[in-house]
């Protein structure tokens, strides 16, 4: 099984109480968490990337074990080998577009200079066509641009697994579609395990992959 | 003129030791508090305020009290040939601590306003907590930051209570311009005292425009 997730969590705020208990195993490359906000999707993808440290349960990943709460085994995020596309990006405001895509590249206290090109770097930018836009901030660059440039600083690094959070729901409609073929045909490429979360039944169908839905924190 | 060059000097030095010693000491604790979940929290916020709330004569008897030679740490740096009552670097504590709440609520404002996904985005993307602090957090507050820093530089260069109690008033040695406005007026040097009065407060003015155009409010109606 090349992704295998077994997790609990327990989460309180104010008198609310929410539990997330999710478990999947797949070998699908294509992996498609779907259900409504508030269903946990998120979470999910927060615990498996290691930015939310669940209370039982384990996280493998190519045989890799991440995260078992038995085992004492709780690998920072750092160390896990995983990208994530934030759902609205998360691009560093005070860097270039070349600088976000370099990010993971040096892992130091200084973020990369403006004028270095790594050829990594100079080759996502090629792939994404982003060449026009490489030295302008990434506050300044269109919808469309900036989800690329958010999965070429993912996918720089060469992860063993791409978590995506809702890809497509900050894009106009037209350029929705566009992006979709665009994902599925790098992830054909390059092989990619991709794990996309969503709310849109649009995207279940055009990823074609191996679905899970989840309602209030459960897999339905 | 050296009755005025002196002091300019001396008091220059004294409110950029007091600035850079905040700028590290302040940002310090403002990120611990920004990131510190803890009812505690508002309470040692509201101490370490302080500063900005208490007569600078209080100020500077507290320091006294610390530092003086019989003081709890007084004695023990005594022993280690340390003196800082009546020394220019007795001047330095006493603007650090009355400007310390300037830097430390500012850049704590600048930190908490950081969006922590970006925090998030860089420890997936490999880096450690010192890296994601200096890449990420520092660099997104750092306007905030330096706004808090003029302003704190501003006020140290305008600090006369706690400096009189600590440091004294030995001309060339302590006197910060406050002080020599203050032994100028008592001397009837009226010339003197407005000459000074005029550097602090042109001084100061830049300080406040600089902070004023610096602070985040601003930036964010810029870019909207």
């Amino acid at each position: 099984m090349s992704v295998d997730v077994a997790i609990r969590k327990d989460l309180r705020a104010d008198d609310r109480h929410f539990r997330l208990d999710v478990a999947f195993a797949t070998d699908h490359r294509r992996i498609v968490l779907f259900g409504p906000s508030g269903a946990g999707k998120s979470l999910t993808l927060r615990a498996m990337a290691g930015l939310l440290s669940p209370d039982a349960g384990h996280v493998r990943v190519d045989g890799r074990t991440l995260f078992d709460r038995d085992a004492g085994i709780d690998l920072r995020a750092r160390a896990r080998d995983v990208a994530y596309v934030f759902q609205d990006y998360a691009l560093f405001p005070h860097l270039t577009v070349a600088q976000n895509i370099a990010f993971g590249l040096h892992r130091g206290w200084l973020n990369p200079r403006r004028g270095h090109r790594d050829a990594r770097v100079r080759h996502w930018i090629d792939t994404f066509e982003l060449a026009g836009v490489a030295g302008s901030v990434a506050s300044r660059i269109s919808g469309g641009q900036r989800q690329r440039v958010a999965l070429a600083r993912a996918l720089v690094a060469e992860p063993r697994l791409v978590l995506l959070d809702e890809p497509f729901a900050a894009l106009d409609p037209a350029l929705r579609g566009r992006m979709r073929a665009e994902l599925l045909a790098l992830q054909a490429r390059l092989d990619l395990q991709l794990l996309v979360i969503t709310h849109d039944p649009a995207d279940v169908d055009a990823l074609d992959g191996h679905t899970i839905e989840l309602r209030e924190g459960r897999v339905a | 003129m050296d009755d005025v060059w002196i002091p300019l000097a001396l008091t220059l030095k004294v409110a950029a030791w007091a600035t850079a010693i905040n700028l590290v000491l302040g940002v310090a604790v403002a990120f611990g508090l920004a990131r510190w979940r803890s009812p505690a929290r508002e309470v040692v916020d509201s101490i370490l305020t302080l500063p900005l709330v208490l007569p600078p004569t209080v100020l500077g008897y507290y320091l006294l009290v610390l530092l003086g030679r019989r003081g709890v740490f007084g004695a023990w740096l005594d022993r280690l040939g340390i003196e800082l009552v009546f020394t220019w670097q007795g001047a330095v504590i006493a603007s650090t601590l009355v400007a310390f709440p300037l830097v430390q609520k500012a850049a704590r404002a600048a930190f908490e306003a950081v969006d922590p996904q970006l925090e998030d985005a860089a420890r997936v993307l490999g880096l450690r907590e010192a890296a994601v602090f200096f890449r990420v957090s520092l660099p997104l507050a750092a306007r905030g930051i330096t706004a808090g820093a003029l302003l704190a530089f501003a006020r140290a260069l305008g600090e006369f209570g706690a400096t009189l109690m600590i440091a004294g008033n030995l001309p060339g040695r302590t006197q910060t311009l406050s002080v020599a406005i203050y032994a100028a007026v008592q001397a009837g040097d009226d010339r003197t005292a407005g000459l000074m009065v005029a550097v602090v407060s042109v001084t100061c003015v830049v300080a406040l425009l600089l902070a004023g155009w610096l602070a985040p409010g601003r930036v964010r109606r810029v870019r909207a």
